[in-house]
């Protein structure tokens, strides 16, 4: 046995130190991603026989509105979110100086992505608040008229957007920063040399060095938007009549919740938010691949 | 540097960058300053319609109230019972597979790295059904444990990440040093490695202690009683119940806020090397 052992140590060690994680994660996040396309086949409470429905569930996807609807949502989020990846470029670049107190000012900016989503979404209701609300306040202001954002199915989406954009923007500024801090500084001198400043310097000298960061911020930030549920369910619970669902939380509320307890539509929701997000995930993937091979 | 120091610009536009800085940071934080204004808000001046003015006096009574009219106490602790474990845990399970990961060259090594990193991205709601079903049949349902469980299972993929890459930068003439002498893996592992990696043990403890505290979904999912749910699950359904009590609810956002605030002015640098996913140095 301690022969075999000494011999083949070299082999063995690393399934060894891998068992514990990989069985967990298999057991917790492999096993059940297989396990939910198996259930969107079937017609299931959660508790009951499950009945075997083949396609049915993808079929009824194809005309259920609310599908569509959080789709939609989805997008929105996905489009407006990357904002979130030059706003806090943007942010980084006008914090990236030394005044002193500036290490102060960058955590604070930093803060609204330490705080959690249910807190940010609260803030953000408080902040739309019909009547007495900040943003409602404002508007009244500039238009004489408020708009209860949240209330509204033409604005929810974007009101709920904007509470997200800000954790997510503050984020993406560390990462910049954070970056900024190693742009080589004899080729920002040799380029200022060459007369480069402002835009094209930023476009040309700056970005290309910033690209490891630039890389990580549109991940988190593609991933961050489709996986949206907290501040929906917080701040609107889906409403106003589901114009602000999107495809997790119109999952959720189809599998779990007061609506029924529909698992296998649901995981039929899942599995197509799943194969969206594979899209995005296989890229990052590859991409990521083609840098570990390289090397 | 860019952009140019601003110490190289003519003395107004640096007095004018001293202003702006902080009242953009003001602007930035509004959201923020409003809510903890409105905690130590008395009820009488949100009923008199003052919202936004200064508070008549400082109502430091409405955490007390807080405190003693809600289970907000008992949330936190839940919070804590959840996520101290899965800090430990994740970090543990972590620190031996981005070893493996990072250290042995086999077949299937690239395969498993990547799996990991694509399970950590995956939506939660592909996972939902399942492991809810698996905790309910574990008898772990509306528990801290069922809880922590599945965060430690999920947090590895993201934990596994970061540690691999952070041992693949130590020098490797270490590990091929130690072998020459015959020392055992897994005493390499203890005694060499392990101790080089503190700061990326640091830096994974305060990012999963945040990720953790905030987390929503999953609180929602598998745990349902007061007895049992955290603080976040706990702030929901303390606002469906306060309904328009706007000094209660910001009082509850303050305090559910603290404690991953607190742990990231403590630990701030740590903090911002794991956000970096050890990838931007």
């Amino acid at each position: 046995m301690t022969a075999f052992w000494k011999a083949n140590q070299r082999k063995l060690a690393p399934w060894l130190f891998l068992a514990p994680g990989l069985l967990m994660f298999a057991v917790y996040v492999i096993g059940p991603i297989f396990e939910s396309m198996w259930i969107s086949l079937y017609d299931w409470d959660g508790l009951g026989e499950a009945r075997w429905i083949g396609t049915a569930n993808y079929v009824e996807l194809f005309d259920d509105d609310a599908f569509y609807t959080s789709l939609k949502n989805n997008v929105i989020w996905l489009v407006l979110y990357m904002l979130a990846v030059p706003a806090g470029l943007l942010i980084a670049i006008f914090l990236n100086q030394t005044i002193t107190g500036i290490r102060i000012y960058k955590s604070l900016f930093f803060f609204p992505f330490v705080i959690s989503q249910v807190v940010v979404g609260l803030m953000f209701s408080w902040f739309y608040a019909p009547d007495f609300g900040l943003f409602y306040k404002l508007i009244e202001v500039f238009t004489g008229q408020g708009i209860a954002i949240l209330a509204e199915d033409r604005f929810v989406t974007y009101g709920i957007i904007a509470a997200g954009l800000w954790p997510q923007i503050a984020y993406v500024m560390i990462l910049y920063l954070t970056g900024l801090n190693n742009v080589a500084p004899d080729q920002v001198e040799a380029a200022r040399l060459d007369g480069a400043k402002g835009w094209r310097m930023l476009w040309y000298v700056i970005l290309p060095q910033l690209r490891p960061a630039t890389f990580i911020a549109v991940v988190v930030t593609v991933i961050g938007a489709l996986r949206s549920f907290d501040l929906v369910s917080i701040m609107t619970d889906g409403g106003p009549f589901g114009s602000s669902r999107v495809l997790s939380f119109y999952m959720y509320e189809q599998a779990l919740s007061e609506y029924g307890y529909r698992m296998g539509y649901g995981a039929a929701i899942a599995v197509v938010l799943f194969a969206i997000m594979m899209v995005f995930i296989s890229g990052f993937i590859w991409k990521m691949w083609r840098d570990e091979t390289e090397r | 540097m860019f952009p140019r120091p601003i110490q190289q610009t003519s003395p107004a536009a640096q007095t004018l960058y001293k202003v702006a800085v902080p009242v953009a940071l003001i602007l930035w934080l509004l959201p923020l300053l409003g809510v903890a204004l409105t905690s130590v808000r008395p009820a009488s001046d949100l009923a008199q319609g003052n919202y936004f003015g200064w508070p008549s006096s400082v109502a430091f009574s409405n955490y007390a109230e807080v405190f003693t009219k809600s289970p907000i106490a008992g949330y936190m602790l839940n919070s804590f019972k959840v996520t101290i474990p899965t800090v430990i845990g994740a970090v543990a399970l972590s620190c031996m597979t981005g070893f493996a990961l990072a250290v042995y060259r086999f077949r299937s090594n690239l395969l498993v790295f990547f799996m990991f990193v694509a399970g950590n991205f995956v939506p939660f709601q592909i996972l939902m059904v399942p492991v809810r079903d698996l905790t309910l049949n574990l008898g772990m349902y509306n528990t801290w444990y069922g809880l922590a469980l599945f965060h430690i299972a999920f947090q590895t993929g993201f934990c596994t990440l970061f540690m691999r890459n952070f041992i693949k930068a130590l020098p490797f003439e270490l590990i091929e040093a130690a072998r020459v002498e015959g020392v055992s893996e897994w005493r390499i592992f203890w005694f060499v490695v392990l101790p080089l990696m503190r700061p990326a043990i640091a830096a994974l403890s305060v990012l999963i202690f945040t990720f953790i505290w905030n987390d929503f979904f999953w609180a929602t999912v598998l745990t349902t009683s007061a007895e049992t749910q955290p603080i976040t699950a706990g702030l929901s359904s303390l606002n469906g119940q306060w309904i328009a009590q706007w000094h209660l609810v910001s009082a509850g956002s303050i305090l559910a806020a603290l404690p991953p605030v607190l742990m990231f002015f403590l630990m701030q640098r740590h903090f911002i090397a794991g956000l970096t996913l050890g990838a931007v140095k």
